[in-house]
This record gives C-alpha cells, sequence and structure tokens, in this order.
C-alpha cells in the first residue's frame, strides 16, 4: 500500500517537472525577452547588462531551478498582452471554469445515468434506440457546433436564454459565484448543457454496457431465483456494481471538462481560464500560456492521483495482490 | 473493371457491404463529400477565391427557398458575397486534407513507434508506454492547441504552408499514441511465433523483419482506428480553426467557415454558420458509421 501510493507520487511528480520543463522552453526559445524590452537598437553593453540582471546568464539548469521555485510559489510574471499578474489573472478566472465545469458534470451525470440503466433495461425498445442514435450524434457533433447550435435555437431564434457572459455574480471573498442569482443560473444553462452533452453521451453508453454486463453475472441470476423483486435486482445489486467505473471515468473526465472548457468558453464569451488561455494562445502571450499549462497539469495530475488511491479504497481486490 | 468490381464483392468483406446498409450509404455520402472535395474547382458553381467574380451586392443572400435568395446561389451567400455551396466544397476539401495528412503522419509515427517498443522491449518500450500514458492523460485538443499555439508563437509571420504544416503536425502529434498501443500489443503476440523465429535464425536483419515480417500482420487494427481517427482529426482541425489556431484565413476550412459565420448568427443570416456545420457533421458520421462497419466486418469473433 504505501509503496503503491509512494510510487504513484514520484510518477506525478515526474510528470509536473516535464511539464514545467516544457512551459519553461517556452519563455527559453520563444521570443527574446531583452529584445522585447530594450528595443532593437540597444547596445551590446545594455543587452549584456540586462541579461545578467535578470539572470538570463545564468546556466540553463540554474534558470530553471529558479523557474521551479517561482512555478510552486505560483509566480508567472506578467502577462505580455495585459501587463498584469498571471497568477492574478487566472485566480479571477478560476471560480468561472469550475462552477461551469461542476454543473455539466452533475447534469451529465444525472441525465447520463439514467438514460444508461433505461436503454440497458429496455434493451431494443423504441425510446432506448432513440437513445443510442441521440448518443451516436453526441459523438460526432463537435463540442462547438453543439454550442452554436444551442445560441441560434435557444438565444437567437426563442430568446428563451442569453448566450454569452456569466450575468450577475455574487463576490464571496476571493470567490465570485454566480450560482446564488436566477441571473447567473440563466446565465450558466446553455454553456453547462453544450459541455455536459459530450460526457452526457460517454456516461449514458458505459452505464448501458456495464449494466448489460453485470445483469449476465451469476449473482444475479441467483438474486432473480431468490425471487428477489427486479427493481431490488436492477437498483440494489446492478446499479451499484456499475457504479464503480462510472465513478472512475468521470472523476478522469471532470479534468477534460475543464480542458472542454476551453471550447464552450470561447462559444458563448464566458469569462473563465479557457478564453483566457485561447486569447493567450492567438496573441502568443507565452506567460499566460505556460501557467495555464501548468495548473490544468496539476489539475490533471492530481485527479488521477485521487482516482487510483480510490480505486485502492473501493476494489478490495486490488489490496489483496499487493499486499 | 467489373471483373475486378465482381472479386470485390465476392470478398468476406464485399458480402459484408452489400448486406448492410447503413454501410453502403455510409460509403455513398463519404464518397460523395469527397468528390466534390477532390473536383472543387470542377464542380463548385463558382469560385469563392476569385475576387473578381464577387459581387458585394450579392452579399449574404438567404438560401434559395427564401424570400430574397437567389438560384445562382443555392445555399445562399457570405459577407462578402461568396457562394456557399461552392465555399463548403473548397472547405471540405481543406478539411479532408488536413485530416487525411495528419492521420497518415500519426499512423506513420504510432506504427513505427508501437513496433519498435514490441520488438525490443525493455526501457526503450519503457520510456514509449510511459509516453503514452502521458499524453492520454491529458486530452487531445488541449495537446493540440499548445502545439498550435507555440508553432504560432515560433513563427509569428507564417505563410499559409508553414501554418498547415504545424496544424498537421499539431494534429497528429496527439493521435499516434493509440496506434502505438496497438501494434505494441499485437506485434509482442507476433514476436514470439515460429515465423518471426525462422527469419531470425536465418539471419535476417532485425529492421528487416519488423518491416517485412511482423509489420503486415499488425496492419489490421490500425486500418479499423485510422478510418475512425480520420473523422476525429477532420473534427479537432474544424475545432482548432474554429478556435482561430488551424487553417488561415486566405484558405478557409469548414471550421474557419463556421468561426466566419459565427459573427453573423445574431443578425439571423443563419445559414453561413449551420451548411458548413452540417456538412461537417455530415463527412464525421460517414466516416465513423464506415468505421464501425469495418471494425466489425474485420472481426471475425463477431460475425
Amino acid at each position: 500500500m504505501f509503496v503503491f501510493i509512494l510510487r504513484r507520487l514520484i510518477q506525478a511528480l515526474v510528470v509536473m517537472v516535464c511539464v514545467a520543463l516544457i512551459a519553461f522552453m517556452l519563455f527559453q526559445y520563444v521570443g527574446d525577452p531583452v529584445v522585447t524590452l530594450l528595443g532593437q537598437d540597444a547596445s551590446p553593453e545594455q543587452i549584456a547588462q540586462l541579461r545578467a540582471d535578470l539572470g538570463l546568464d545564468q546556466p540553463f539548469f540554474v534558470q530553471f531551478w529558479y523557474f521551479l521555485l517561482n512555478a510552486v510559489q505560483g509566480e508567472f510574471g506578467l502577462s505580455l498582452r495585459q501587463g498584469v499578474k498571471v497568477s492574478g489573472l487566472l485566480a479571477e478566472r478560476f471560480p468561472a471554469t469550475l462552477e461551469l465545469a461542476l454543473v455539466a458534470a452533475v447534469m451529465a451525470l444525472s441525465i447520463g445515468i439514467p438514460m444508461g440503466v433505461y436503454a440497458a433495461l429496455k434493451r431494443g425498445t423504441f425510446t432506448s434506440q432513440i437513445f443510442m442514435m441521440v448518443s451516436l450524434l453526441g459523438v460526432s457533433l463537435p463540442t462547438f457546433l453543439i454550442g452554436i447550435l444551442l445560441i441560434l435555437i435557444f438565444a437567437v431564434l426563442l430568446g428563451w436564454f442569453p448566450s454569452f457572459g456569466r450575468g450577475e455574480v455574487t463576490q464571496l471573498g476571493f470567490w465570485s459565484t454566480g450560482l446564488l442569482t436566477a441571473k447567473g443560473w440563466h446565465h450558466i444553462t446553455l454553456p453547462a448543457i453544450t459541455l455536459a452533452v459530450f460526457q452526457l453521451t460517454l456516461i449514458m453508453r458505459l452505464v448501458r454496457a456495464e449494466m448489460l454486463e453485470v445483469l449476465r453475472t451469476d449473482y444475479i441470476k441467483f438474486a432473480r431465483a431468490r425471487g428477489l423483486s427486479s427493481n431490488v435486482i436492477h437498483f440494489g445489486h446492478a446499479l451499484k456494481n456499475t457504479l464503480v467505473p462510472v465513478i472512475t471515468i468521470t472523476g478522469l473526465q471532470l479534468g477534460s471538462l475543464i480542458a472542454f472548457a476551453i471550447i464552450t468558453e470561447t462559444v458563448f464569451q464566458w469569462p473563465g481560464m479557457g478564453l483566457l488561455f485561447i486569447q493567450a494562445v492567438t496573441f502568443a502571450d507565452i506567460p499566460v500560456m505556460a501557467a495555464y499549462l501548468c495548473l490544468i497539469a496539476l489539475i490533471f495530475v492530481v485527479i488521477n492521483l485521487v482516482v487510483d488511491l480510490l480505486y485502492f479504497v473501493v476494489d478490495p481486490r486490488l489490496r489483496v495482490d499487493h499486499s | 473493371m467489373r471483373n475486378w468490381l465482381a472479386r470485390m464483392g465476392d470478398t468476406d468483406i464485399g458480402y459484408s457491404f452489400r448486406h448492410s446498409p447503413v454501410a453502403m450509404a455510409a460509403a455513398l455520402v463519404a464518397f460523395t463529400c469527397l468528390f466534390c472535395a477532390l473536383f472543387a474547382n470542377v464542380v463548385a458553381p463558382h469560385n469563392p477565391f476569385d475576387l473578381a467574380t464577387l459581387e458585394l451586392s450579392d452579399a449574404r443572400l438567404p438560401p434559395v427557398w427564401q424570400e430574397g435568395g437567389k438560384t445562382s446561389y443555392l445555399l445562399g451567400t457570405d459577407d462578402q458575397g461568396r457562394d456557399i455551396l461552392s465555399a463548403l466544397m473548397f472547405g471540405a476539401r481543406i478539411s479532408l486534407m488536413v485530416g487525411l495528412a495528419s492521420v497518415l503522419l500519426s499512423v506513420a509515427l504510432g506504427v513505427g513507434l508501437g513496433l519498435v517498443a514490441g520488438f525490443f522491449g525493455g526501457a526503450l518500450d519503457a520510456f514509449i508506454m510511459r509516453l503514452c500514458d502521458v499524453m492520454l492523460s491529458f486530452p487531445a485538443i488541449l495537446v493540440a492547441l499548445l502545439i498550435a499555439g507555440v508553432g504560432r508563437a515560433m513563427f509569428p509571420n507564417a505563410d499559409e504552408s508553414l501554418a498547415f504544416g504545424v496544424l498537421i503536425i499539431s494534429i497528429s502529434l496527439t493521435g499516434w499514441v493509440q496506434y502505438a498501443r496497438t501494434v505494441r500489443g499485437s506485434t509482442m503476440v507476433e514476436r514470439g511465433k515460429e515465423y518471426v523465429q525462422a527469419a531470425r535464425v536465418t539471419g535476417v536483419a532485425p529492421v528487416r523483419i519488423m518491416a517485412r515480417h511482423v509489420l503486415p500482420n499488425v496492419l489490421g487494427p490500425v486500418l479499423v482506428l485510422a478510418t475512425i481517427q480520420v473523422a476525429t482529426a477532420i473534427l479537432t482541425e474544424a475545432t482548432l480553426s474554429f478556435l482561430g489556431v488551424g487553417s488561415p484565413p486566405t484558405a478557409p476550412s469548414l471550421g474557419t467557415l463556421i468561426r466566419v459565420g459565427n459573427d453573423y448568427l445574431f443578425s439571423g443570416e443563419w445559414w453561413i454558420t449551420v451548411f458548413p456545420g452540417a456538412m461537417l457533421v455530415v463527412i464525421a458520421l460517414s466516416v465513423n458509421l464506415l468505421g464501425d462497419w469495418l471494425r466489425d466486418a474485420l472481426n471475425p469473433r463477431l460475425r
């Protein structure tokens, strides 16, 4: 158990250092900050002086070490485009993205699981065929198109929902939330649906497949033979056993929700980290790109780690094998 | 030609194809799109890139069945008076080109690395597989965005071909992992078989064994994966273009067309966005269905 955790931790650390190295290389090889600061016609002495002042004459690994020290403290310098501290920019945008991802995840789970259960139990009926068709469409429709179609139908043609921004936000300390007002919920509806569709189809297909698998097992047959009601069998025994992989996948998908939020945020002009990132990419704003990269990598690594450990807790077989 | 077709029809795959209406419909749609895209300069009613033929007075015309539509512009025109139908065909050409090129590149990369990992094993194998794990733990679109972004930052004044190069590389660098894993698995199985042993004993060089003996035997699953990946690559390209880091505006792919049309959504000119979007979905869906069919047809266990 201890060895397992330690190995996972070291692995996570290696991945983080690799990502930090990539982020550092961005600073090193894309654009020269000295030229940016001094302009084209600076004298060689001035350039050398500034290089020494900025620590750019140090060996590669010394520079990387300072970069790591700063990165751990969340310090990535100033945004080239906005001239503001990157850490502040990200902190300001983080709540919007997280709220969007969480609402979408809840939506996908609460609709996807029942749909999957239904499609598995009532296999071959008209409704479950429709569910499967819809899920195929959900896989083939790229996220940005779903967003555009929703905007076209519900914002432009019907006028039911707003199509951009967060609406009203309430400030709770450092956290700005849009979930306390009706207007905020009104604004989050379309983006959250857009983000949820792909996850929903994924969860539905997964639940259906797992459910079909479990329903074939011996203990379900035995439960039938014992004369338990089909509700108890389906929801007490079968569904419970399908939920382990579903929870794992959903946990892993939370990270990709935050990444896919880039697209949704662009379509709906949602003021989150994704929108910040895509603006940084189009303007080659390296500090913002590097900071976003490190933050996302951190989120992914932490989620992967937690899911791995949870697996260990949930599935007793793993524990026996290792000890 | 007829003889060849008849022989094709008699094979197992041909049989399965003739008995699957979904596969036939998907193939028909996919090849129609491919045809229109390949011969866009012949089939298309207008040339959207010929500035001399553009009439600003024809800008933002609705499709022909709506009031104000003109019969010469079946699906309407965009903000610069370009015919949407023609722009679709030229756009599909670019989308398909980028999609196919990036799939080819990632197949080459993935199959190569997978063969090496599976054939030699050891530290090299462990390293390549770790790399795969790391790649897989990040969503493809994020990796592609990052590479495209770095490419943009490194070559700020890139011309068209360089921009496409960066785009194709960024998509293929996210797609190779699946091939590598599949090929590695089947290579490890093939490596222990007698014909490989025999080749080794007779002194054939490892590279030659991999290329001539192992490779043909591990390509089956790769073919299925590659078909489905074409759809994924086209969608990734469209997403990148929509986000503004894909195809340059001078050579618009379907994603670029959607991005441009998105600005006119609120003024009610839906056709500038909806038609490229529909085209994209039709291409992706038909390729996906073809890939699903091919997987079932090539897998003897499912028959």
